[in-house]
């Protein structure tokens, strides 16, 4: 089936025609009073405006923020633990809604959305309300007379910096753990994809207290710069690129707080010969796994954008591989059967082109696709699709080492696992990685020394609450998706207290 | 006629220019990974700290380009070749809100030129 396209009669969704801040519990348009257009990728054509948001803007979140900051951080855990699994029914109760907006925003594929998107979503929140629950202090005694209290507080305010590849699931990832902890937020959702969050704000801006989670849109430079530096923030959290990331680290030393980034990777996917000792249904999911790097047209951090096959079966794996991927169904993101949807934007479409291009220069072969995606229907002839590539090279080769950010795929043969490894470490970047081994001694082995924090083991792509999730080398500091954020959000503080009543005798 | 490592298109250079009239002197810095990754980044001159990790490449438009040594690495052999795309975005890069993006395309450098590059080589 196809959703009807939003905004008309029979959608699941109407987006409004304008959307402005959201600070202090209240709708406020910009202070400038300027607009940006906002374009769905499936068409490639206007369907809102959103506010294009100044350094007044941010500073009036961020004040109000501060305003409800010692009231949100006081409240009991129970409470706010409650507020997040409302929000999560709240998301629940209009997933398809949801899952409609966010592909509307971003040009995924529908069936992606809602089976994986807004589902995990709104598992987060409910994750993130279970722990914070079950959180405690701890207690050290020092010696007979002297015990050392920890107690977690909130940081206070912090700001948010989302992307555009997931706008909405994103977006959870970072505000679940940072409510949970009792901050309040400023967000900046990505100028690419700004809209779907004001749907996930309209369910829920109710059962949150006035300035607990204020929305400030607009441009990186004008709006994200300005929250980034800003005096009255105690924390940034930022996922994009390295040289942002850079950057919010350098303004972050002038306030002297703290920062977590998730900034990128490109993830070798190994499968070793005995794969295919069996040609079974293990067989056939690692298959799948070799074509993951399709899912959300490729415009994923953990991206399993390199390929690593082991010589020996190389031909006959690649075979039944290519088969998989030509079977890929670019179409409609509506559409429910369609499998791939649209790049979230036209200046990511000309940067994957531009990689094609350099992939081709550089003598890497095109075992499959290589050109934007012909569209056949009218209304997506302006919209931004790509056909699914896979190009055999070797790891020097740029399309090895650059995160392209589409559905292209990158592969090369290896002889030994010694060489296997050296190829899998062989990159800046540590963020994820697939291991394929019938061998579990292969596979933890492979797994333990791999430099990346997520390595996938006979299976990729899952993103399961309470699984850690972040970076090693340059793709970043932090660890989301898992308890241990709330550790990134809280301030410890210590009561060393004596029970001793003799004085010292120093003095 | 030296090789360069970093050139910038005609498109480029007019927005290098009018963003040079607005904002002054400017420099740029390619990133790496992630969503805008892979994209020039364009700053106004010194808002960017760049240190001992980064190499200078050349300048275009009267702009220093610079990346990190690591990535350049693995860049070496291609020349950058920045051009200008209708769009959005680009995090803190200063041309966002003109409704361009600066590209990054790429050139993989000949023999001969290769060899001038190692012999001139100032990494």
């Amino acid at each position: 089936m196809r959703y009807d396209a939003p905004n008309t009669p029979e959608s699941l969704v109407h987006f409004k025609n304008k959307y402005d801040n959201f600070i202090g519990g209240e709708y406020r348009p910009p202070a400038q009073g300027e607009y940006f257009d906002n374009v769905s990728p499936v068409t490639g054509t206007v369907f809102c405006q959103i506010a294009r948001s100044t350094k007044e803007d941010v500073d009036a979140a961020v004040a109000a923020a501060n305003k409800a900051k010692e009231a949100w951080g006081k409240t009991s855990t129970t409470e706010r633990s409650n507020i997040l699994n409302k929000m999560a029914n709240r998301m629940e109760e209009n997933l398809e809604m949801l899952a409609v907006a966010e592909t509307w925003e971003n040009g995924k594929a529908v069936r992606e959305t809602l089976n994986a998107d807004i589902p995990l979503a709104i598992d987060h929140l409910r994750y993130f309300a279970g722990v914070i629950r079950a959180q405690e202090g701890t207690i050290g005694q020092i010696d007979d007379d002297t015990v050392a209290y920890h107690f977690h507080e909130p940081l206070g305010v912090v700001g948010q910096i989302i992307p555009w590849n997931f706008p909405i699931l994103m977006g959870i990832w970072k505000i679940a753990p940072a409510l949970a902890a009792g901050n309040c937020i400023v967000l900046k959702p990505a100028e690419q994809t700004p809209a779907s969050i004001y749907k996930v704000l309209e369910l829920v801006e109710d059962l949150l207290p006035p300035g607990v989670l204020n929305v400030v849109s607009g441009f990186g430079v004008e709006a994200g710069k300005p929250l980034a530096q800003h005096e009255g923030i105690d924390k940034v959290a930022f996922t994009g690129e390295t040289t942002t990331g850079r950057l919010i680290m350098q303004y972050a030393s002038e306030n002297i707080i703290p920062v977590t980034l998730e900034l990128g990777g490109k993830s070798p996917n190994i499968f070793f010969e005995d794969v295919m000792a069996e040609d079974d249904s293990y067989l056939d999911k690692a298959i799948e796994g070799f074509v993951m790097f399709a899912l959300n047209q490729g415009e994923v951090c953990t991206c399993p954008s390199r390929a690593l096959i082991q010589e020996s079966i190389y031909d006959k794996f690649i075979e039944r591989a290519i088969e998989r991927v030509k079977a890929i169904n670019v179409g409609h993101p509506l559409d429910t059967d369609t499998m791939m949807g649209a790049q979230a934007s036209k200046e990511q479409l000309d940067k994957i082109l531009s990689y094609l291009d350099i992939g081709k220069q550089e003598g890497a072969e095109v075992l499959v696709g290589g050109e934007a995606a012909q569209v056949d229907d009218e209304d997506r002839s302006q919209g931004y699709y790509v056909q699914p590539t896979v190009f055999k090279g070797h790891n020097k080769m740029r399309v090895f080492q650059e995160e392209i950010f589409g559905p292209v795929l990158s592969v090369t043969t290896f002889k030994t696992k010694e060489e296997a490894m050296e190829i899998a470490n062989d990159t800046l970047y540590g963020l994820g990685a697939g291991v394929w081994s019938r061998d579990m001694n292969t596979a933890y082995r492979f797994g333990r020394a791999i430099q990346a924090g997520r390595v996938w083991t006979n299976c990729f792509h899952d993103y399961p609450a309470h699984a850690a999730f972040g970076g090693y080398k340059k793709s970043g500091i932090g660890r989301e998706n898992h308890k241990m954020m709330l550790d990134h959000y809280q301030q410890t503080k210590n009561l060393l207290v004596s029970y001793s009543e003799q004085p010292k005798g120093f003095f | 006629m030296a090789v360069e490592r970093v050139t910038a298109t005609d498109a480029a250079l007019e927005l290098i220019n009018r963003l040079t009239k607005r904002h002054g002197p400017l420099m740029f810095h390619q990133s790496g990974g992630c969503c805008d990754g892979s994209a020039p980044m364009c700053y106004p001159e010194g808002d960017f700290k760049t240190g001992n990790s980064d190499m200078y490449m050349g300048d275009i438009g009267g702009a220093p380009f610079y990346m990190s040594k690591d990535q350049f690495e693995y860049w070496k052999h291609t020349q950058l070749i920045i051009d200008v795309v209708d769009g959005r975005g680009g995090m803190f890069s200063l041309e966002g809100p003109e409704g361009k993006r600066f590209l990054t395309r790429s050139r993989v450098f000949s023999e001969e030129e290769r060899t001038e590059l190692e012999q001139n080589s100032t990494v």
